[in-house]
């Protein structure tokens, strides 16, 4: 009971330690979660607070830690692909693109069909649309404003709906494959998708209105969990939490992948590195890909979806089924996997919440000796402990909502 | 005798009351949390089947929805909100991960959440389609409805060790 | 463009360097452990390598691999904004003697990746500031990513009994 009361009242006068109004004088440690209702993501902080304030903040990820490297380790290749989606759950594609070219990084694969490369940047950019309407609702959502993550719900609906004609999976695609994709877009995909972004602006336009002139959402985004741009660097933040500090670095402009040089797009920056950066970053990020999305449609040629490459293209069904060549090698493309060669690679590519690579580690076999995966959310979440230190519980929560910490990819 | 029939008449009207107003405790770990948002949002809009007011507080609500992976490390958070609950309680485990470990076989998942705690309902699927969801949702009514879920079946059989002591006259 | 890089490192430190390699585009440098800290400081501060962001660090075990002189072999990934180039730096270890200094020193955001990779492969770093684990419990017995811990080797922390159904 005395632990309840010190929680709700704190001490009474900071200034005059003695002072205490009958309570006790010490700092308190209080624990959040794992499973706590105002955080995405399950995570376990131990706060030492001084009454509403935080003094040190203990954070605790690893209770979603699924063993992504142990069970690739035992995979092959192809294999891996649903475990990829996983990682990031909110931007799952991504995930699938960023694996599929660390693997054919690894194999000497450098020249994609220009239909290729459009497909897996729309597949990307959809993901990325699907990331920041989950982040800024949900993070809407917990700081009370319930309407707009309803209206950004609904988007995200339209988007996986989408996804599911082409994928088959709502949320688990698993469409891209080494070397390509698993099939070509579905007929009417191009037309729909300009159907959904029509949709789509002013949605964000009405979600933007609605938070941007609530107080309340206002006032505990801006000037919290601010960063500046060295220590930003030094710790190795990526996405729109950097982008939010004033940095401009985007994978897709600075090493562009895929053909990501051809299209126009900008990279909106912050100044502050603050929530309301952060937040109103993401919000851009969605226009830019909707541009990049029209964009593609317009230009997207005909041509194969896979690469023209016996070591990962499954051969045909009728080869397969009439020719003993084709049925061996269906078989040992299945059993085996694909066949890499010996050696190590490091990909990356623009996650949603920042640069997430694929470092392999290959042995000749079908099966990746090493998977690592360079989680953004990782390294972004690590700032927190900076972040939090100083500022009042309530503010802990904008700061987690805006890193955007999934646990899936975070803990791996 | 009498009594009996009362009795057993009035658990079935409560029982009758209790599968329409689940009052649920979304334990969200991990991707299927994805899926019950969409669930909970209008388009499949759990709320026609009475269970739509998500509590956060483990003491106010009486089902869990497991959702997501349950690790080794999360387990003993797992089993102090479930004993938590506020009885009767019920449980469905939502997903192939809560209900057997999926497709992380490994040293760091638990091959279902029965290991921990009873489960009433699994949704097969990774994620469950929403409709699948709200069929398992069907199937945790009509359950209730007849009174056999694992909490309610141990009631009863508590009660009835007790009325049997009494009989005996001890 | 990381050429550059392995070009300086190699005048700088001669015999430090054990190896440079730039397969598949990543430049990647083999350094003693005796050396790290010299070699990372120096890509830190000069002014022309301006290495001053961390990417990642990871350990790879070659147990059971043909070719195996290391069996283990730390990995970390570094890259610059300023001169937009990346370079992985690599330090054999041998086993019994997984010991390493620590990189928290010079890039803040390495504390939470070497507690990554002590958990999961149990390379210890010297002079880190709170080297515990991060993604497992303390009753967990091993570091799981090495290749002879089995897969499935589970540590409950929590079990229900059966009996009463
Ligand atoms: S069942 Fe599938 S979607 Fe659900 S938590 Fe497990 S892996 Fe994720």
């Amino acid at each position: 009971m005395s632990e309840l009361k010190t929680l709700i009242l704190g001490r009474k006068n900071v200034d005059d330690p003695d002072d205490t109004g009958g309570m006790p004088n010490d700092l308190m440690t209080v624990n959040m979660g794992p499973s706590h209702p105002a955080m995405h993501g399950t995570i376990r902080i131990e706060l030492t607070i001084d009454g509403e304030r935080v003094v040190e903040a203990d954070i605790n990820p690893g209770y979603l830690h699924r063993g992504f490297e142990k069970e690739s380790e035992a995979a092959t290749y192809t294999q891996v692909f649903p475990y990829t989606d996983r990682l990031n759950y909110v931007s799952p594609m991504i995930n699938n693109v960023g694996w599929a070219m660390a693997v054919e990084k690894l194999m000497g694969i450098d020249e994609l069909p220009p239909r290729l490369q459009y497909i897996r940047v729309m597949v990307s950019e959809i993901s990325r649309i699907t990331d920041h309407l989950t982040c800024v609702g949900a993070s809407a959502m917990e700081l009370g404003a319930f309407a707009p993550f309803l209206f950004l719900v609904k988007v995200r609906e339209w988007l996986y709906e989408l996804l599911e004609e082409l994928s088959g999976a709502r949320l688990t695609h698993s469409y891209v494959r080494v070397g390509g994709v698993a099939k070509d877009l579905s007929p009417k995909f191009c037309a729909k998708i300009t159907d959904i972004l029509d949709r789509m602006e002013p949605v964000l336009d009405e979600a933007k209105g609605l938070l941007n002139s609530n107080k309340i959402f206002y006032d505990r985004m801006a000037g919290v969990g601010s960063f500046t741009e060295d220590d930003a660097i030094a710790y190795g933040l990526s996405g729109p939490c950097l982008r939010a500090c004033g940095v401009d670095y985007d994978v897709r402009k600075d090493f562009p992948y895929l053909n990501y040089g051809d299209l126009e797009f900008d990279v909106p920056v912050g100044t502050s590195g603050d929530c309301l950066d952060r937040y109103l970053v993401r919000l851009e990020e969605m226009r830019q890909s909707s541009l990049i999305l029209r964009q593609c449609i317009a230009q997207i040629p005909e041509g194969p979806v896979m690469v023209d490459d016996p070591r990962c293209v499954m051969p045909e069904k009728g080869e397969t089924y009439n020719t003993i060549e084709g049925m061996i090698r269906h078989f040992k493309h299945i059993v085996d996997g694909i066949r890499v060669e010996p050696g190590e690679a490091y990909t990356f590519v623009e996650g949603g919440n920042g640069e997430l690579g694929f470092f392999i580690v290959a042995d000749g076999t079908g099966r990746p000796w090493k998977a690592y995966c360079r989680a953004p959310s990782f390294s972004n979440l690590q700032t927190v402990t900076k972040t939090i230190s100083g500022r009042l519980i309530s503010d802990i929560v904008p700061i987690f909502g805006m890193i955007n910490m999934i646990g899936g990819e975070c803990d791996k | 005798m009498g009594l009996e029939i009362t009795t057993t008449k009035l658990e079935d009207l409560a029982n009758w009351g209790r599968k329409f107003s689940f009052f649920t405790y979304p334990f969200i770990t991990a991707c299927c949390g994805m899926e019950f948002m969409s669930v909970a949002a209008p388009k499949y809009d759990i709320a026609r089947f009475g269970a739509e007011f998500p509590r956060f507080s483990p003491r106010q609500s009486d089902l869990m929805m497991v959702v997501g992976t349950i690790t080794e490390k999360q387990a003993p958070a797992l089993k102090r909100v479930y004993d938590q609950l506020a009885e009767p309680k019920y449980v469905i485990a939502f997903g192939v991960c809560a209900s057997t470990g999926g497709f992380y076989q490994n040293y760091s998942v638990v091959p279902g959440i029965d290991q921990i705690i009873p489960v009433d309902v699994y949704i097969p699927g990774c994620p469950p389609r929403p409709e699948q969801v709200l069929d398992g949702i069907i199937l945790l009514q009509k359950k209730v409805g007849e009174g056999r879920t694992v909490n309610q079946m141990r009631a009863r059989r508590e009660a009835m060790k007790d009325k049997q002591r009494q009989s005996e006259g001890v | 463009m990381s050429k550059a890089v392995l070009d300086a490192l190699k005048s700088k430190f001669g015999d430090a360097i054990l190896e440079t390699s730039s397969k598949n585009t990543d430049e990647s440098v083999t350094v003693a452990v005796d050396k790290l800290i010299e070699v990372c400081t120096f890509l830190r501060d000069d002014e022309k390598m301006a290495f001053d962001s961390p990417v990642f660090l990871t350990c790879i075990d070659r147990l059971g691999l043909p070719v195996m002189e290391h069996r283990f072999e730390l990995a970390v990934q570094l890259r610059s904004f300023t001169k937009r180039h990346r370079i992985r730096v690599k330090v054999p270890m041998e086993e019994g003697k997984l010991k390493v200094p620590t990189l928290s020193g010079l890039w803040a955001g390495f504390n939470w990746l070497e507690r990554e990779t002590y958990d999961m492969y149990g390379v210890e770093f010297e002079g880190h500031p709170d080297l515990r684990r991060i993604y497992l419990y303390d009753e967990f017995k091993g570091h799981p990513l090495r290749k002879d811990f089995p897969k499935d080797l589970r540590f409950p922390l929590a079990r229900r009994e059966w009996a009463d159904e």
